[in-house]
């Protein structure tokens, strides 16, 4: 060991010759180990391969088409790693680091006894070197130790893959956990070999926590922030890399009486989810992405670099809410996507709401946040007002009111054509600044719930207020940070509502 | 007479320490703990004069006319693949990009085209110990492993974009030593930039051999916070000498007589 250590401080060649030879040392032992267990635990050989083909690879929330084939073949995946600038919410760019130029990584679909060969290229333009292990390799490092790749460069190995199951891959390359906080991370399933049971709907959701140097929803381009990672407090926990992934019209979609399948992943780095889906409940789950199936279930956890698969048929129409139950990531940090369920409603299943009736107790009051108001205040024109309340109700209203201003009958009032506020902003201007409870009724419609006092600053507010004003078919309409600073100063109950 | 023997005690004083070379800077020698190390003890590094610029494409032009066996399309392929030079036009010089890039970094040379370019100016390529001793400075201070934000700042540069044309040398980071460029411009090619020693995969660190630094936790690292040092052992082990990358540039420095 001495000898080593003199020879390192040397830096002469000869250690890579040293360090070589015990390469091989280990990868005997390991040859030697795999044999061993293949003979104790495999019940058949390995299956003969027949043809090739080039594996289909999708964007996320997209999957391949399922595997007919009833034989095991040759696949050949080419995968691409690009760093590219992207927006990891609207108005916030992020420097992303990508297996194929997504966040998650492309999806990979194979079947169980599949010889894969595996085509790792780094962009000529990428700063870094890449690797990839997929978890769903049998050997060293699992594919990490073989496909370190320099820009502008391709490496090739092959595995079998001899475990079913859906699996993440993810870089490896120092330091790792930077390399999978930027976004190097998708998912691979192998099919087993009699396949899957058919479903109508197949989607690809993958989790992930990241760490920028603004806080969540600060707007311009943000670097990653390393002291956030190691302390694993993200800004942004995440469905498919970016706030409304799979909200809107990016929401994913299925008919009443379908069933659905979702292949959820959690990337990491740091987090573990807890996935749950608002108003379904799982038929069947594969516990953490392998065999085991449970059934009637709420919340699955899925752990950092896991996954699991999760089955429902969907018998209501409605929007039904993606979240990771760990909940203020779901309504501060972003991890919300929604299926959206359309056709005729079964009110068998579901009444919707019956009846609704004054109750009284010792609750019932606004919830207050922090009052305080935050950043500058700047002369901005009606149009980049517009474009920074956009921005803003990304981050803060849409969860609920939703991206097309419809809101949630029955739970979040519509902001689109509201007749609420029409020929008055005040009134909005006021629930936003001050939060609004109690029964009102918006374009006929009667809500009655609890929106909180929001943590905005004049500016902020003036510039949402004018964006929802000018958007969803409103009337149109201007707000000043003065007006805003008007009705906050007032204090509560002070207009009318 | 006090002048003149001032002007004596000046030459003296040059005669013993040499004088530093163009557009070259005077490295102070000294010691550091490199990152991988497991033991206490530090690296020492000698006195030595380095590059102030990166080696620009303009350099590189004057260079390749006077040893032709270099030039694009010339040049033995065990010593640069067929990516040498991609970015010039003709198998000398630039041409169209040539107003751009001239006096930007050269980059897509190969590591022996580097050495062999150091060795022709009478100079060489740095060693890891050396370059990152360099890589230590901030503008202000000569070690700034303790400084946070200076890593943060390196950190921010590896995680930007490529641009498409690589700018100019000299106009960005300065280090104290008024070394240019050092970071946020480039990587560079080390003469020793294979004995790295991180393996493939980096998080074999418990397994091979225990010097190799473990990406993974920074388990053996001095300062496992120094995630911008293991980016650049992590690059540095991912070429070949053969390699021609479009953001691996080079420098040379040079020995002080003693």
């Amino acid at each position: 060991m001495k000898k080593i250590k003199c020879l390192i401080k040397n830096y002469q060649y000869i250690i890579v010759l040293i360090c070589s030879s015990l390469l091989f040392t280990a990868c005997k032992n390991n040859s030697s180990g795999e044999r061993a267990r293949s003979t104790i635990w495999s019940t058949e050989p390995t299956e003969k391969i027949v043809g090739e083909e080039k594996a289909i690879l999708t964007d996320p929330p997209m999957v391949p088409p399922a595997i007919t084939r009833d034989h095991a073949t040759k696949v050949i995946v080419e995968l691409e790693v690009i760093e590219k600038e992207m927006e990891i919410m609207e108005g916030v760019k992020y420097m992303f680091w990508t297996f194929g130029g997504t966040v998650p990584g492309k999806f990979i679909r194979v079947r169980e006894g599949d010889l894969v060969e595996f085509h790792l290229k780094n962009n000529p333009n990428s700063k870094m070197p890449h690797n990839i292990d997929l978890h769903a390799v049998t050997g060293q490092g699992g594919g990490a130790s073989s496909t370190f790749t320099a820009p502008g460069h391709e490496t090739v190995f092959s595995f079998t893959a001899l475990n079913k199951g859906l699996f993440i891959y993810h870089c490896a390359t120092a330091p790792v956990g930077m390399h999978i906080a930027n976004g190097m991370y998708g998912m691979i399933l192998v099919e087993p070999k009699e396949g899957l049971p058919k479903v109508d709907k197949e989607y690809y959701v993958c989790q992930g926590d990241f760490y920028t140097k603004g806080a969540y929803g600060e707007a311009g381009t943000q670097p990653f922030e390393m002291s956030k990672a190691l302390t694993e407090t993200p800004d942004y926990v995440l469905f498919n890399g970016k706030v409304g992934s799979l909200t809107g019209d990016k929401a994913i979609t299925a008919k009443p009486g379908e069933k659905v399948r979702l292949f959820v992943g959690n990337g990491g780095p740091n987090l573990v989810s807890s996935f749950h889906v608002i108003g379904e409940i799982f038929d069947n789950v594969y516990v953490e992405g392998g065999e085991l199936i449970n059934h009637n279930l709420q919340t699955t956890l899925i752990p950092a670099g896991g996954s699991s698969i999760v089955e429902f048929r969907c018998e209501i129409p409605g929007n039904y809410i993606l979240v990771d139950h760990s909940i203020f990531r779901t309504f501060n940090k972003g991890t919300l996507g929604i299926l959206k369920v359309e056709g005729e409603p079964n009110k068998a299943i579901y009444s919707g709401q019956l009846d609704d009736r004054i109750y009284q107790s010792e609750g019932g009051a606004v919830q207050n946040m922090p009052t305080e108001a935050k950043g500058p205040v700047k002369l901005l024109t009606k149009d980049e007002r517009i474009a920074a309340g956009k921005a803003t109700f990304a981050s803060t209203c849409q969860a609920c009111h939703q991206a097309d201003g419809n809101g949630i009958p029955g739970a979040f009032p519509p902001l689109a054509g509201s007749d609420y506020f029409k020929g008055n902003p005040s009134k909005i201007i006021y629930t936003v600044t001050h939060g609004l409870s109690g029964a009102i009724t918006v374009k006929g419609k009667p809500y009655n719930g609890v929106m909180p006092t929001q943590t905005l600053s004049d500016e902020e507010v003036a510039n949402v207020v004018t964006y929802v004003l000018n958007s969803f078919g409103n009337g149109g309409g201007e707000v000043t940070p003065v007006q805003v600073s008007v009705i906050r100063k007032a204090g509560p109950a002070t207009t009318t509502k | 007479m006090r002048k003149l023997l001032f002007i004596i005690m000046m030459y003296i004083f040059n005669l013993s320490v040499g004088q530093t070379p163009k557009s070259m800077v005077y490295i102070e020698g000294g010691t550091y703990v490199p990152l991988y190390s497991l033991d206490t003890g530090k690296v020492k590094v000698a006195s030595f004069y380095m590059d102030k610029f990166p080696v620009t494409n303009a350099d590189f032009e004057k260079f390749v006319d006077q040893y032709p066996e270099w030039q694009k399309g010339k040049v033995k392929p065990i010593y640069a693949d067929k990516k040498y030079l991609q970015h010039w036009q003709y198998s000398n010089k630039l041409g169209k990009d040539s107003i751009a890039l001239k006096n930007s970094p050269a980059v897509n040379i190969s590591w022996f085209a580097a050495k062999k370019y150091c060795e022709c100016q009478d100079k060489r390529l740095s060693t890891v110990a050396e370059w990152e001793y360099v890589a230590l400075a901030s503008e202000t201070k000569k070690n700034a492993s303790a400084n946070k934000a200076f890593y943060q700042k390196i950190l921010d540069w590896y995680g930007n974009a490529s641009t498409d044309r690589l700018p100019n040398v000299g106009k960005k980071f300065k280090n104290v030593y008024g070394v240019y460029d050092i970071h946020g411009l480039v990587w560079e090619w080390n003469l020793d930039f294979i004995s790295a020693l991180a393996t493939r995969d980096s998080r074999d660190g418990n397994n091979l051999d225990k010097n190799e630094f473990c990406g993974a936790g920074g388990k053996g690292a001095k300062n496992p916070g120094n995630y911008a040092a293991f980016m650049r052992y992590a690059m540095r082990s991912s070429l070949k000498a053969n390699y021609n990358i479009p953001n691996v540039g080079f420098r040379c420095v040079k020995d002080v007589k003693k």
